[in-house]
């Protein structure tokens, strides 16, 4: 399959591709790993009239660990994040790297390529959005740093401004005595998931819930964060009961559609099974034993 | 439209230095048969879903029909006629034929380069990790089994040398 003709422009700065998305105007559009955008252009859902490059852009791939953060570069790839030593202090990140598709796609797909894409099935937003995440927006007039849960309006649309593309994705370390874990249930592995949940908590002294975050993926226009499912955590016990009623919260607060991944009703079971599961594992990680998580599918 | 400017793109396939001007929208897949007359790899869904086009870029696979062929510019590509030496089979090839881990063999270029990168990253892979490993390439003769088995004796094999 063929995507409509496009020009094709390679930028070598984020500046340059700033300008270019400035000349080139409304029609065009920047292509990172293109794990989205190729598919959307074959099946001519996008016919942008001129791409912009930036995989050219030196140094925007790097993984930096520096004061208390982890600094991904627009570019990081799944399969960079997934073996990254940096990463591994953070298994929430690790489950959603190592999962995200399949090899080949993951070896191509950027972080910032998803959160710019703002698939409403795509894992980074609902991962993210449990830690405290901010993006570092680079446009004509210079940068700006959008937390993440100011960053998406809605399905496939953030705050990004026509000229702006995501230069970096900074995420804060979670304090000691903290888990996260982020499952995913699809049909098969290359496919985007029927329903994902990811859950970070943080215990206290006397292990009772001191912090959480439930975001739930797939059930929404955009990643949904479970309030009342955290509230039925906070300063608590975690225990059966516990995780229970924030399982139930977190039914309350999904909206899914039905779809040929699944009925709604389907669908908000599985978010139920998903965030008891999560949860379980957030807290035996919380408490340091190591616990193996991520995507699961049929066959795996 | 207007007409729209063509993209001088050069690779390194196989060890060789190759260029050729095309439309920015070429595929990488198409690139590399129809512009390279390489047919060894294979289009199978079109849709970044089978792995039929699975190629190495740079040393890592790639689905070659959701690439557009600039963006490969400057790239190392191994396909699977860059696989044996001198007439000689690569060991994951004879894996795969001694184990019949292919029936129709379309999908097999691709689960070819999909193997050898898992055993490039991992010589000892568990059965578990041949299955992540090859689970962006689908088999439509359902000969997983024969596949895994493969695998395991290609591992085996290169583990010898």
């Amino acid at each position: 399959m063929y995507a409509h003709p496009f020009a094709y422009h390679r930028a070598q700065s984020l500046g340059e591709a700033t300008k270019l998305l400035h000349q080139l105007g409304e029609e065009s559009r920047v292509i990172a790993g293109g794990q989205s955008l190729i598919p959307l252009m074959k099946m001519r859902l996008a016919r942008p009239t001129a791409l912009i490059d930036i995989n050219f852009i030196p140094r925007l791939s790097e993984i930096k660990n520096h004061n208390g953060e982890l600094r991904f570069g627009a570019l990081a790839r799944h399969a960079d994040i997934e073996v990254s030593e940096h990463v591994a202090e953070i298994p929430i990140l690790h489950d959603c790297a190592s999962g995200i598709a399949d090899v080949q796609v993951r070896n191509q797909g950027t972080i910032g390529g998803s959160l710019a894409e703002a698939d409403p099935s795509g894992d980074w937003a609902t991962t993210l959005l449990t830690l405290e995440t901010s993006v570092v927006c680079a446009g004509p007039e210079g940068e700006r740093t959008v937390p993440l849960d100011e960053f998406f309006k809605d399905a496939y649309t953030t705050v990004l401004g026509r000229e702006e593309l995501v230069r970096e994705v900074i995420v804060k370390k979670p304090a000691k005595n903290s888990g996260g874990a982020y499952l995913a249930f699809k049909r098969s592995a290359s496919v985007y998931a029927t329903g994902s949940a990811a859950v970070q908590i943080t215990l206290d002294a006397k292990d009772a819930c001191k912090e959480a975050r439930i975001v739930l993926g797939c059930v929404g226009l955009t990643a949904i964060r479970a309030k009342e499912a955290e509230a039925e955590l906070h300063g608590k016990k975690i225990d059966e009961r516990a995780i229970a009623r924030a399982a139930d919260a977190a039914r309350e607060a999904a909206e899914p559609q039905s779809d040929m991944r699944g009925s709604a009703d389907y669908k908000r079971a599985l978010i139920t099974a998903l965030v008891k599961r999560a949860i379980g594992i957030a807290v035996r990680r919380a408490r340091g034993e190591n616990v193996e998580a991520g995507h699961e599918y049929v066959g795996r | 439209m207007s007409a729209v400017e063509k993209v001088n793109v050069r690779i390194r396939v196989n060890g060789e230095a190759r260029e050729a001007l095309v439309e920015p929208r070429t595929l990488l897949v198409d690139f590399l048969r129809e512009n390279l007359n390489l047919t060894g790899t294979h289009i199978g869904c079109d849709t970044t879903y089978c792995g039929a086009c699975t190629v190495l870029l740079n040393g890592r696979t790639v689905k070659s029909c959701t690439l557009f062929a600039p963006m490969a510019d400057g790239g190392e590509i191994t396909t699977v006629e860059g696989l044996s030496t001198d007439g000689a089979l690569h060991p994951v090839q004879n894996a795969f034929a001694e184990c019949h881990g292919l029936q129709c063999g379309y999908c097999t270029p691709g689960l070819l380069l999909s193997t050898v990168y898992l055993l490039k990253k991992n010589a000892k892979p568990s059965d578990k990790q041949i299955r992540k490993a090859i689970a962006g390439n689908t088999c439509r003769c359902t000969g997983y089994q024969n596949i895994i088995k493969a695998i395991r004796m290609a591992a085996g094999e290169m583990g010898k040398r």
